[in-house]
């Protein structure tokens, strides 16, 4: 399938120069990676209201936490190892106990990072993030999601953690698209089985159901850009629909989606179950594309996973 | 704050002296706590709460207060002390420290505690948000003064000496940091653990402007506010020399008094030494 790419990391630029300029109060920090999350923009845009903290994570969580005690609303931008691995604690006891309203918008998370290997790539964000009570975490799907996922996250009070890929993201929404926290979206319809899936591997699971429909399987495909709170009635609905849920996300298979899905269901409608995601390995380097082949974040991987279910269907 | 006098002085140095009392009795009665760095940390939080800083006890989210971060939050018991005395709640409240459901819990929390302005307890991390507080002050053209205090272990942290390299850099001249430097810490003493002398030069080499004091000489602390107020340019590092559980004599200087109430027989014994009663008591 051919899909439009476009960064998502751009459009998080866009959509906080637009907040500032439409006169909210909010700031913004990176730690030395401000060219790359592209929060370099909002400060060449807003010079006083951008600090860049230096290589020096925890102490721009801290920073990040006491603006936000003032009423600001405070983004903090870094690579997602740096900011949730690096900063866990700061996360932890400087904004997610006290509640601050502190947005920890990540770039660069998943393998897809490339060339600079397992020490950069993680693949245990949302695992750590969604373990913190209070915190929302967001992972949109293109750069649609993007933007407006930065304002509904500049509208809401309270912590939110926001994972966002290094390179360009099929777009697989429209700006019409509606985009709400705590929901998830249906890409496309189906009976057979329901691939629930986020960031990146939506595109791949369109390209999976398109690739059973042509073995007589319909397959709907559901976009969870809400990780947490996650939308349980969805999930909940669509295995009451189908019957059989493959779950795909560029993480670890431990402690993101798929476990969150599982938790769901297993409590609330039990149905086969089958989970496409890092097989709890590290990275490793080379090209993005190479990457998500050899650690299994394939179109292909998640049609099996499919008929796996299928087969596991009484 | 514009000059004190000798009534000042004294003011303050009896606000101490309740502070120690009720720090005792807090902890005692919750069985857990910290008495030492609370009790070293009392002549420099009282001098704040009661004469140095501009806040609100009825009014604790008053925009244009001073703050005051205790990034050694386990000094909890100092601060609430402070609080109660200033009428942010009631002193017996107090009594309720570290009790399920109450709102005094064992480290500062901004959510249930009225007067605390940052949740701390997991060291390192209070001096980065006071800056944050500082810096809003700027971009809001406020001239609120935030402070906040260190201990002497806690400086340890790798993220105290990043804070402390973006304040220089940002120029956060709004801020007031003081040193707790009691000289001890849970395994020994701190030159022991991991020595950090010479600690005046490292601020200095950061490019802090460094004052040193005796933490429980009130003038000394009062002079230090009104020099590093006068400080542009730089953020401000009181180092006060002070002693780990001043005020109770068999807790002065004791490492053992880090984290650990004291029993019967030491309380009755702390609060004769102090001489002023126990809260709730009609004497």
């Amino acid at each position: 399938m051919k899909w439009e790419m476009a960064a998502p990391r751009d459009h998080y630029a866009k959509a906080l120069i637009s907040l500032a300029e439409e006169g909210k109060d909010i700031v913004v920090l990176d730690a030395d990676l401000s060219s790359s999350t592209r929060t370099a923009r909002f400060g060449k845009a807003f010079p006083d209201r951008f600090f860049n903290a230096g290589i020096a994570e925890q102490n721009m969580i801290g920073i990040a936490a006491g603006l936000a005690t003032t009423g600001k609303t405070v983004f903090a931008s870094t690579f997602a190892v740096f900011a949730t691995g690096r900063a866990y604690d700061q996360i932890r006891q400087s904004v997610a106990y006290p509640r601050l309203n502190v947005k920890v918008v990540a770039t660069h998370a998943g393998i897809t990072v490339g060339g600079d290997g397992a020490s950069h790539q993680i693949i245990e964000d949302l695992a750590l993030m969604t373990a913190l009570p209070g915190m929302t975490v967001i992972s949109p799907v293109d750069i649609h999601e993007t933007e407006k996922a930065v304002r509904a996250i500049a509208e809401m009070d309270g912590p939110v953690y926001m994972r966002l890929s290094r390179s360009s993201m099929p777009v697989v929404t429209d700006e019409a698209a509606p985009f709400e926290i705590g929901k998830g979206q249906a890409i496309r319809e189906g009976d057979d089985v329901s691939i629930i899936a986020t960031g990146i591997m939506v595109s791949r699971a369109v390209e999976a159901a398109e690739n059973l429909k042509e073995r007589g399987i319909s397959a709907s495909v559901i976009n969870i850009s809400t990780i947490k709170p996650i939308d349980r009635e969805l999930i909940v609905a669509e295995a009451k629909r189908a019957g059989a849920v493959v779950t795909a996300e560029e993480h670890n298979v431990i402690g993101g989606l798929g476990y969150a899905v599982a938790s769901v269901l297993s409590e609330e409608y039990p149905v086969p179950l089958k989970m496409v995601g890092i097989e709890d390995t590290f990275g490793e380097s080379g090209s993005p594309d190479e990457l998500l082949g050899k650690y299994g974040l394939t179109a292909g991987r998640i049609r099996d996973a499919a008929e796996e279910v299928l087969r596991m269907k009484r | 704050m514009n000059g004190y006098t000798d009534e000042t002085v004294r003011m303050i140095a009896e606000k101490a002296r309740i502070m120690r009392r009720d720090i005792v009795q807090m902890i005692y009665t919750a069985g857990s706590g910290h008495p030492g760095g609370s009790l070293s940390a009392a002549d420099i939080i009282a001098s704040l709460y009661f004469h140095v800083m501009r806040h609100r006890p009825l009014e604790p989210g008053w925009p244009d207060r001073d703050r005051f971060v205790l990034s050694k939050g386990h000094a909890a018991p100092a601060l609430y002390a402070a609080l109660a005395e200033s009428g942010y709640f009631p002193v017996d409240e107090l009594l309720n420290l570290r009790k399920i459901g109450h709102m005094l819990q064992g480290h500062p929390s901004m959510k249930t505690t009225p007067g605390v302005d940052m949740s701390t307890g997991s060291l390192g991390q209070g001096l980065s948000a006071a800056i944050g507080m500082a810096l809003a002050g700027r971009i809001d053209g406020k001239d609120y003064t935030v402070y906040t205090m260190l201990g002497d272990g806690e400086i340890e942290e790798g993220q105290i000496w990043e804070a402390a390299m973006f304040a220089a850099h940002y120029k956060v001249d709004n801020l007031i940091a003081f040193l707790d430097k009691n000289g001890l810490q849970i395994d020994g003493p701190t030159e022991s653990v991991i020595s950090s002398e010479p600690l005046a030069d490292k601020w200095r080499a950061f490019g802090w402007h460094v004052i040193e004091i005796d933490g429980h000489d009130i003038p000394q602390i009062l002079d230090a506010v009104e020099e590093a107020k006068d400080m542009k340019e730089k953020p401000v590092m009181i180092i006060a020399h002070t002693v780990k559980g001043k005020g109770v004599s068999f807790m002065e200087n004791v490492v053992g008094f880090h984290g650990k109430a004291p029993n019967d027989e030491q309380y009755r014994q702390a609060i004769d030494e102090i001489g002023l009663g126990e809260i709730g008591v009609v004497e």
